[in-house]
């Protein structure tokens, strides 16, 4: 079946659209089944997948605008392969963990399964204006979660979340037309396909502008300090579904970004901006690691300290070699396991307490057990203990960024340090010491449906923690390509000599 | 003694007429049976009209067209453009019409002579698109704005008058102004043809104390369009204008008179650009920046959804008008796929609003379709608040709606034309509309109705006819993606021959 790609995408929003007739009590196991149809039909794909082919696999092109080169172009590499099924499997976890009673559960069903077909899209589309499309397309279901199910303040922080990821994507916008404009002019074809983008030669200002127009863009979605303030405020008013969904996948948009547009399509620029990135992320790494330090509110050291870890993955992002970028994209993958599941296991302490307040809570490892010991798993994935999952793509990361900068690497490496005393901090307030709060003797521990819910991601901590092969290697060999791609296509000697594609050549 | 004059009928090219006759001829037709008959109700004079819509359809796209189609003593010109335009006035009508068969009764479609006068306008704006001759370009925009004004002033209603009167007063300013650029041109070339000034001006371009001239001329044909295109700083009239006609003539006057003037502009000012006068260029970008900026800023603080939609069509308006100013054929093809996609969801957005409308204001005071009356409507109608999302999100420009498919061929007609800043503009000013767009969205799904509004009050006004073209709407809006290629074919093919500047 060579339309797969087709089907992963279009699969959920047309059971989206049909999950309009399913009946309300019915409307959570409709999601579970479509969801779990999802993930199945991702893992076929990848069983499917040739694993040591690098380049693009699975491609389908239909023309869509001939006259103004825009077509339907999809295609699955090593680096989407994964971040797809990561996107899946969260997406039928997350509907697993919605409580029963939740409000309006048939319009939560669909905005899901219409988020998870701009999910999807974007992480397939090889074609800048299908690309936008879902990309922009994918707030609209998240400003519904939002402003739906949130908080208090939930309305100013949907519309909030919307106009800033808007605004930035429209001056992506200009800048995805003016490199179509810019292939027009040296082949005198209309295109929007990234394949042929990605030979397209540009001079060292036209890039430098127009990665600025990308970075706009993917920046704002990453998202990179200083325009990381919508995020707190989308985090602290989303329900816990939103939040999964939000720190899981729809951050990974502006690092794919990045990964899929700005290195190959600009490779010169991007090495002019290593200290730029390199600057903007390692204060992102240690002032939001601060920050969350600073707070009281459980949810928002996680917020927070999600951020603080997208920091790591842009620097690994510009490390510009393979181990860099590679560890990079197996971090966006942990990054989405272990934050996913973190915010539900906020999410499950809130439904009990109806609180996030640290300061409430205390001893908590007394009367709910499991619920403590998966809270320290995912905690320490978090903080990157060896043998976890979040270890791995760290390690990577940092041994990467090394050859860029040496200081860099240290500075970003107390991120760890950082990381490990705000989350233990974090996990003695509020599950070590004496039971001060009443409330909490009673406290059930995790039920069926939360364990469902969140044992697979203890097991795919541990799993890839342990023996990370299986997709390292996949990822490894796209991101090679990539490399090998960029350094052909840049045009400065510097350039070329920062891409290093393995290890063997750097000596 | 005076000269016989002969000239041949093959040379009259009287074809080139027939779509105007057909909607004279239709209008008076539509008289003549009232003066026959007392008492007809007004669905059949509807489906007459639509009728007679429909044959100048065909009599429109049947014609020859070129560059150099020229037919009744050379004053018509049938190119590319005017074909083209003529086309999308037809379709936006036929579009509007069937919008009078509310099940409540209003006033105005209870005289036949709603409809005469409806067909008398579209004539009105037929002569003038498809014309090089300044006389009878002018000739064209007064019947079909005085048409108009009455149109409008037929919803018996105060501020209906109040808008009439407004609108006759700007229009009557602009006509002055129309005039009186038209006589400078006369006076530097002696011709009231385009093509002929055009020749004129190149020539004595560099003659002392011509380009004095040129620039006054110019600078008042920009003022007497500018009123007409509602451009800053002559807009102040439009949301008043368009609060008191109905909601369908509001939205059928965002969008047909305005196609109207842009071909007009086109033909005017790209000519004046053609010629290298760099100051008509350099106005009109300012006047397309200001305005849609400043009205953008304007719909943010509405508390009424109609004169939200007013100064959002105002702001669309100079969206489009950057396009003017760089006379490409790019450019000129972003124009009119932008309005012939913009047509079907802003007229949806404005029929979403006649839906709903109440003979009296139960809402509020002083508004007829403020906000609050949207409040929660995903509980009390849920396809209608999803319909009226789709249309808010398409106006916002997101993709894959079909305004969005406008937007992003204009702006990368803009940084084609190498105004990248002018792109960026563009896309800020989007993001900025996208905040009263969401407003809407905000009010219909995340807040509670109040209580005195259920499925009876804001389904009040609906019929079938206008679910028809609301399902015609949502269709067009959602399926856009499909459509766009087929469109830009064919728009690129009336741009071809269409000489511009000329």
């Amino acid at each position: 079946m060579d339309s797969i790609l087709s089907i992963l995408i279009f699969f959920p929003a047309l059971a989206g659209l049909l999950g309009f007739v399913v009946d309300k009590h019915s409307a959570k196991v409709y999601g579970v089944a479509v969801a779990a149809i999802e993930l199945l039909l991702s893992l076929w794909l990848w069983a499917k997948f040739d694993l040591s082919n690098g380049g693009m696999q699975f491609v389908e092109k239909i023309d869509i605008i001939p006259q103004f080169g825009i077509s339907y172009n999809i295609g699955v590499d090593g680096i989407s392969l994964f971040i797809v099924i990561m996107a899946a499997l969260i997406t039928l976890l997350g509907i697993i963990l919605l409580r029963d009673d939740t409000k309006n559960m048939k319009n939560m069903i669909v905005s899901l399964l219409f988020l998870e077909m701009t999910m999807v899209g974007v992480f397939l589309a090889l074609d800048a204006i299908v690309f936008y499309l879902f990309w922009e397309l994918s707030l609209v279901p998240m400003l519904y979660i939002i402003g739906a199910w949130g908080g208090p303040h939930r309305v100013y922080a949907a519309i909030k979340f919307f106009l800033y990821t808007f605004a930035g994507s429209l001056i992506m916008l200009v800048g995805l037309l003016a490199t179509a404009y810019l292939y027009h002019e040296a082949t005198g074809n209309w295109s929007f396909s990234i394949l042929d983008w990605y030979t397209l030669e540009l001079t060292q200002t036209q890039q430098f502008w127009i990665f600025l127009a990308f970075f706009a863009g993917f920046a704002i979605k990453v998202p990179m300090f200083p325009f990381h303030t919508w995020l707190p405020w989308a985090h602290g008013q989303a329900p816990t579904i939103g939040s999964v969904i939000l720190a899981a996948v729809l951050l990974k948009m502006g690092t794919y970004g990045f990964v899929r547009f700005s290195l190959p399509i600009l490779p010169d620029a991007s090495v002019t901006f290593i200290p730029f990135i390199m600057a903007l992320s390692i204060i992102m790494v240690i002032y939001t690691a601060m920050v969350a330090f600073a707070q009281k509110d459980m949810k928002q050291v996680i917020a927070y300290s999600s951020v603080s870890h997208m920091g790591v993955i842009m620097l690994g992002v510009f490390a510009m070699n393979a181990e860099g970028l590679g560890g990079s994209v197996f971090l966006m993958l942990s990054h989405g396991i272990v934050s996913g599941a973190l915010f539900m296991l906020v999410g499950v302490i809130y439904e009990r307490r109806g609180t996030k307040l640290m300061s409430e809570f205390g001893g908590l490892a007394a009367s709910m057990p499991v619920y403590a010991t998966i809270f320290g798993v995912m905690l320490m994935a978090s903080v990157g203990l060896p043998l976890t999952i979040g270890f791995v793509g760290e390690f990577l990361v940092l041994l990467g960024f090394y050859s860029v900068s040496p200081l860099g690497t240290i500075l970003a490496g107390s991120t760890i340090i950082i990381g490990a005393v705000y989350m233990l901090v974090l996990y003695k307030r509020s599950f070590f010491g004496p039971m001060t709060n009443e409330k909490n003797r009673d406290l059930e521990d995790l039920d069926r449906r939360e364990l469902t819910a969140l044992i697979p991601l203890v097991m795919i901590v541990v799993w890839l923690g342990v023996y990370p092969k299986p997709i390292l290697e996949p990822i490894d060999n796209s991101v090679k390509v990539l490399l090998t791609q960029m350094e052909k296509k840049a045009i400065s000697t510097e350039t070329k000599e920062a891409i290093v594609i393995s290890k063997k050549e750097a000596k | 003694m005076l000269e016989p004059v002969n000239i041949s009928l093959e040379a009259l090219n009287l074809a080139t007429l027939m779509p105007m006759l057909i909607a004279i001829g239709g209008g008076l037709i539509i008289l003549l049976i009232d003066l026959a008959k007392d008492n007809l109700d007004k669905s059949l004079y509807v489906m007459l009209t639509i009728l007679i819509l429909l044959i100048d359809l065909g009599a429109t796209a049947g014609l020859t067209y070129g560059a150099t189609q020229k037919g009744f003593f050379d004053v018509l010109l049938m190119d590319g453009i005017a074909v083209l335009s003529q086309v999308l006035v037809l379709v936006a009508s036929m579009l509007f019409i069937p919008l009078s068969l509310t099940s409540k009764r209003f006033h105005e479609y209870s005289y036949p002579e709603f409809f005469a006068l409806f067909l008398f306008m579209i004539a009105g704006f037929q002569f003038m698109v498809s014309s090089d001759n300044l006389i009878l370009i002018f000739v064209g925009l007064e019947t079909a704005s005085l048409s108009l004004y009455t149109l409008i002033a037929l919803h018996n209603r105060s501020n209906s008058f109040e808008a009439a009167v407004k609108y006759f007063t700007m229009g009557a300013l602009a006509a002055g102004f129309f005039s009186m650029g038209s006589a400078v041109l006369y006076g530097i070339s002696g011709s009231l043809e385009l093509g002929q000034i055009a020749t004129a001006i190149s020539e004595r371009m560099n003659e002392s104390g011509v380009m004095i001239l040129i620039l006054g001329g110019a600078a008042l044909l920009l003022a007497a369009f500018a009123f007409k295109l509602s451009l800053f700083p002559f807009h102040t009239w439009a949301p008043d204008v368009y609060e008191g006609a109905s909601a369908p003539l509001a939205g059928y006057m965002s969008v047909v008179p305005k196609v109207a003037a842009f071909v007009v502009s086109m033909r005017i000012f790209e000519m004046f650009i053609e010629l290298q006068v760099h100051w008509v260029q350099t106005m009109v970008i300012v006047l397309a920046v200001i305005t849609m900026t400043i009205t953008n800023l304007m719909a943010l603080v509405q508390e009424d959804v109609k004169r939200m939609l007013a100064y959002s069509s105002i702001s669309h308006a100079g969206f489009v008008m950057v396009a003017i100013a760089l006379a490409t054929d790019k450019a000129n093809t972003g124009v009119f796929l932008y309005y012939a996609l913009f047509m079907f969801t802003n007229l949806g957005a404005f029929t979403m609003l006649w839906v709903s409308r109440h003979k009296d204001r139960v809402h509020h005071a002083r508004f007829d379709h403020p906000y609050e009356k949207f409040a929660g409507m995903i509980k009390i109608m849920p396809m209608g608040a999803v319909v009226m999302a789709l249309f808010m999100l398409s106006l916002a420009g997101v993709p894959p709606f079909s305004v969005f498919w406008g937007k992003i061929y204009l702006m990368s007609a803009t940084v084609d034309a190498g105004y990248l800043w002018l792109a960026i503009v563009m896309g800020l000013n989007s993001a900025i509309a996208a905040y009263y767009y969401l407003k809407l969205i905000v009010y219909m799904f995340l807040r509670e109705p109040s209580k005195d509004i259920n499925q009876e009050t804001v389904y009040y006004n609906v019929s079938k006819p206008l679910l028809t073209i609301l399902g015609f709407a949502v269709i067009v809006t959602v399926a856009s993606i499909f459509m766009v290629n087929p469109l830009i074919e064919y728009i690129n093919t009336m741009i071809q021959a269409t000489n511009f500047g000329i």
